[in-house]
């Protein structure tokens, strides 16, 4: 199994936060690797919310390859944040040459684009980079995108979170998530590394995604470029939050209904009855299967979790106003926010989606069996 | 054999028949039953003459007494006239209050095939080809759910096994047209295991109602939408006007039979029927029309189908009204939509041929085709040349799997369901294939002669046993005309055993589900569960190669 922790926080906080949560939970991961999503960024990047910012790794070789490119196309490099990597690693995270978190300045001819025009050829570059790394295996790019940063790692997170050093001051967020693994594709390739990312939208799993395969090919056959990778089952989880917010126009109240619809006499006695039908109809191969426990965060600034049919996974949700967390186990709660009112805690269950919106006030619960907000 | 006999080349001997009667005296009671119920009247009674030889005992007087002393008894006598030739139904040894009657194969093949075509007439015959196996019974499930959890419990946990049958629009122009009240397509939720098309007439009236009854129960009591299609023969009058309709898919083929009854029970119909089948193919006997013999058109077959009595109904190969499948398709599913309104689903069926995806490629772009069902080579018939079955025809695996991965390719594996059909079960492993060919792609399978099988108590096999459904002599009453014979058959007990076909399969279907960690939805296309020890074949099929 993997463990999961995410945190929403009126203040900005250090990632370490996350990494001591992780590791309070260790019992449950074997320790293979970490992930790192960080959103709505505090510190020097606090200046700077439109300048996407490149994360990932890269060689000597790669870096160099990486700047002419960039220089080509007319990114300027805007803020950088260097990591100082110790001499001595720790068994079992590989040599790296470089953690890249860098932001940006568009090109001059990109300002008269549209929001929407600069986002999508980000992941037009963000793709492009990646397959430019996997040519020539020197560089892995997790995301390029506007206040957001990704690190991933093979080894423990706390042992990684150390070596990197991510408890500096300059690197905070007020929306953390992370995942510490458990190696299942032996070989470990980071991207198969939670969280995953794709246009702003970010999730992360425990668990196994037994429909894998049929959703895979539905979803490399939209015929839009950024359904693909697909070296991790949970990758999925992603695209198809993606999907239901760009291309079907539904908010997170509807995912649910798409991954995992209601039985078919639980949709009969619905206030949205025939448009819960026609979803479940035309979605049917975005149907996820086994136990897993989703959790995500979306473009503005909302957390949420969700859990598969049977509720297979676990999960809990809890905080105070201005501060709430999503974690795999309540002592990774209790490590973070050990002040909160625990009678809250809250544990969603098969047809449940916990939301934390953007003003972090409270934990909203939104039941798959309850009437649908107005559509548009 | 007297000296005198005259011998021609059809003159065969028991032991150049495909089955020998063992009889034996001691047991026998002389009662009659084998010879009056053999359905082909393979057995005869038999007069033989015995002679027992006597040794005097008394040399030394000189006389001779007769060395020897004739008796007569009374037996059984097997026909080797080839137009006699025991079929191997045991049906004397059901019968025999003793058990001394028994048919058993002949140790090599035998010489009955060369001469089974009397008056230039190929041999035809009921059932399936006559290979036994197949590459379905050797697809294993491998993809147990180990790896972060124990699997789920198939007797316990909540499973949502239905599949889809109609043109599902892709997802985006569904909210569309919902928010627009443009028109949605209709879609069946039914249960993935369908009764394929077996018609009025190709099978006895008792068995046709104990099909439909058991699948009235199997939906109204036990709430399983388990549909039903009627082949092409039309569909009695009373069920026309019935609500049990909502479970019956109508056939329309090549002959049109019944559908004049159809069309006029249009109006009076409480209930639209759940779907149309448009027939251009038939796995057993691709290419070939219906072949309903005259021994079977009755007066009941003959008023449903709107035809006289007493005639044979050879349906043609083709649609004789259209130039090509295109347009037959195209033309035949919009007349048929218009029919109901557009309420109700139409898709076609096509035997299993490497001209598949061309059949596909026309349905994807024909935005009312419902479905595509594709009966391979393995399906079975009441009727057919034999050499049509034994050799034409197109296997269903790599059929069901190009289709599946062809509309892959076209982002439209949602869109149009592709149903599967022909020996899905044939070595009695029916959860096994019918759950291997889903995986493979299928949206749901359809079976036919497996529910004569198992519900009927068909005695047919591939090792050529029975198969004499054409000639409306079924020993079991299931594909017979003849009210002595079809009164064998309880309807009652039809539909009971229907419903345990359908109860076990269910039970089979999550026990292969569950351990692959699939429950929520019916796993169309999920071909990494799949493996196979051939490499060939899992090359072909692009599944696991396991050894």
């Amino acid at each position: 199994m993997c463990r999961l922790f995410a945190i929403t926080s009126k203040e900005p906080l250090s990632p370490m936060i996350a990494a001591e949560a992780l590791d309070v939970m260790r019992e449950g991961h074997d320790g293979s690797g970490v992930g790192l999503f960080m959103r709505d960024l505090g510190g020097p990047f606090e200046e700077m919310k439109d300048a996407p910012i490149l994360s990932g790794i890269f060689t000597e070789k790669g870096i160099k390859r990486l700047d002419q490119f960039m220089m080509n196309i007319g990114f300027m490099t805007k803020y950088k944040l260097s990591v100082k990597i110790p001499k001595v690693r720790p068994a079992g995270v590989p040599k790296r040459d470089l953690y890249l978190v860098r932001a940006y300045e568009y090109p001059e001819e990109w300002e008269k684009l549209s929001v929407e025009e600069k986002q999508s050829r980000l992941l037009i570059l963000r793709l492009e980079l990646r397959t430019m790394g996997e040519e020539e295996e020197d560089m892995i790019v997790f995301s390029f995108w506007p206040d957001v940063i990704m690190i991933k790692e093979i080894g423990d997170p706390m042992t990684v979170a150390r070596f990197l050093g991510l408890g500096r001051k300059d690197l905070c967020a007020r929306i953390i998530m992370a995942q510490g693994r458990q190696n299942t594709n032996y070989a470990i390739n980071l991207y198969a590394c939670h969280p995953f990312f794709i246009e702003g939208f970010s999730t992360m799993t425990n668990g196994e995604n037994t429909a894998f395969i049929p959703i895979k090919e539905y979803l490399e056959s939209r015929g839009f470029h950024g359904y693909m990778g697909y070296q991790s089952d949970s990758e999925v989880f992603t695209h198809i939050l993606h999907y239901t917010y760009e291309k079907l126009r539904l908010g997170i109240e509807w995912y649910k209904h798409v991954i995992t619809p209601l039985q078919d006499e639980n949709i009969e006695s619905h206030p949205n009855a025939i448009f819960l039908k026609q979803l479940k109809h035309s979605c049917r191969r975005l149907i996820i299967d086994g136990p897993n426990c989703v959790i995500g965060s979306l473009p503005d600034h909302s957390l949420f979790m969700v859990q598969d049919r049977k509720k297979l996974r676990p999960g809990v949700v809890g905080g105070k106003p201005g501060m709430f967390a999503f974690s795999s186990e309540i002592c990774g709660l209790d490590a973070v926010i050990p002040d909160r009112d625990k009678t809250k805690d809250f544990q969603p269950m098969h047809l449940d989606t916990v939301i934390v919106g953007p003003d972090r006030q409270e934990v909203r619960v939104c039941r798959q069996t309850e009437v649908l907000p107005p559509l548009h | 054999m007297s000296s005198d006999r005259s011998i021609t080349p059809s003159s065969l001997s028991i032991k150049d028949l495909p089955w020998q009667i063992l009889w034996n005296k001691e047991k026998c009671t002389l009662c009659g039953s084998c010879t009056s119920v053999c359905p082909v009247n393979a057995v005869e009674l038999g007069v033989f003459r015995k002679r027992t030889v006597q040794v005097p005992l008394n040399i030394a007087t000189g006389k001779q007494a007769s060395g020897s002393d004739y008796s007569i008894y009374y037996g059984i006598r097997q026909r080797t006239d080839p137009a006699y030739a025991c079929v191997g139904c045991a049906m004397c040894s059901l019968v025999c209050p003793n058990d001394a009657i028994m048919p058993y194969r002949g140790d090599e093949a035998d010489k009955l095939r060369y001469h089974i075509d009397r008056g230039g007439q190929p041999r035809r015959r009921g059932g399936r080809r006559n290979v036994p196996g197949g590459i379905l019974d050797q697809i294993k499930f491998i993809r147990i759910s180990m790896l972060t959890d124990p699997a789920l419990d198939a007797g316990r946990h909540e499973f949502e096994l239905k599949t889809l049958l109609g043109r599902v629009l892709p997802p985006e122009e569904n909210l569309k047209f919902l928010d627009d009240n443009g028109w949605i397509p209709p879609v069946r939720e039914i249960y993935p295991l369908m009764i394929g098309s077996m018609s009025f007439g190709a099978l006895s009236p008792t068995m046709w109602e104990g099909l439909q009854m058991g699948v009235s129960y199997l939906n109204e009591e036990l709430g399983m939408p388990v549909r039903v299609c009627t082949g092409e023969g039309g569909c009695p009058p009373r069920l026309l006007r019935s609500r049990f309709l909502k479970y019956v898919i109508l056939q329309i083929a090549s002959g049109y039979f019944g559908w004049d009854e159809i069309i006029h029970a249009i109006p009076e119909m409480k209930e639209d029927p759940c779907a149309i089948e448009i027939k251009y193919g038939q796995g057993a006997k691709p290419g070939d029309g219906g072949l309903l013999m005259w021994h079977k058109v009755n007066k009941l077959i003959a008023a449903i189908r709107g035809v006289p009595p007493g005639i044979s109904l050879p349906s043609p190969p083709t649609h004789q009204t259209k130039y090509s499948i295109e347009e037959a398709v195209a033309k035949m599913i919009q007349s048929m939509y218009m029919a109901w309104g557009f309420r109700v689903p139409v898709y076609p069926k096509i035997s299993g041929t490497s001209t598949a995806l061309a059949v596909l490629n026309n349905l994807t772009r024909n935005p009312y085709a419902a479905g595509l069902a594709i009966d391979g080579e393995d399906g079975g018939t009441g009727a057919a040349y034999n050499v049509s079955m034994n050799h034409m025809g197109h296997p269903i695996a790599s059929n069901i799997r190009d289709s599946y991965l062809n509309l892959v390719t076209l982002g439209m594996q949602n869109e149009i369901p592709i149903f599967a059909g022909g020996g899905v079960g044939k070595s009695g492993n029916l959860a096994a294939n019918a759950a291997a060919l889903i995986m493979l792609g299928a949206s749901g399978v359809q079976i036919g002669k497996y529910m004569m099988q198992a519900a009927g108590g068909c005695l047919g096999s591939e090792s050529d046993r029975c198969n004499i459904c054409n000639i409306g002599r079924c020993p079991k009453g299931i594909t017979s005309q003849d009210p002595r014979l079809y009164r064998r058959l309880d309807p009652e007990q039809v539909a009971q055993r229907v419903v345990d076909v359908f109860l076990s399969f269910d039970t089979e279907l999550k026990k292969i589900v569950a351990p692959l960690g699939r429950s929520t939805a019916l796993p169309i296309g999920m071909s990494d569960a799949l493996g196979i020890s051939d490499y060939h074949a899992a090359e072909r099929l692009k599944i696991k190669y396991v050894v």
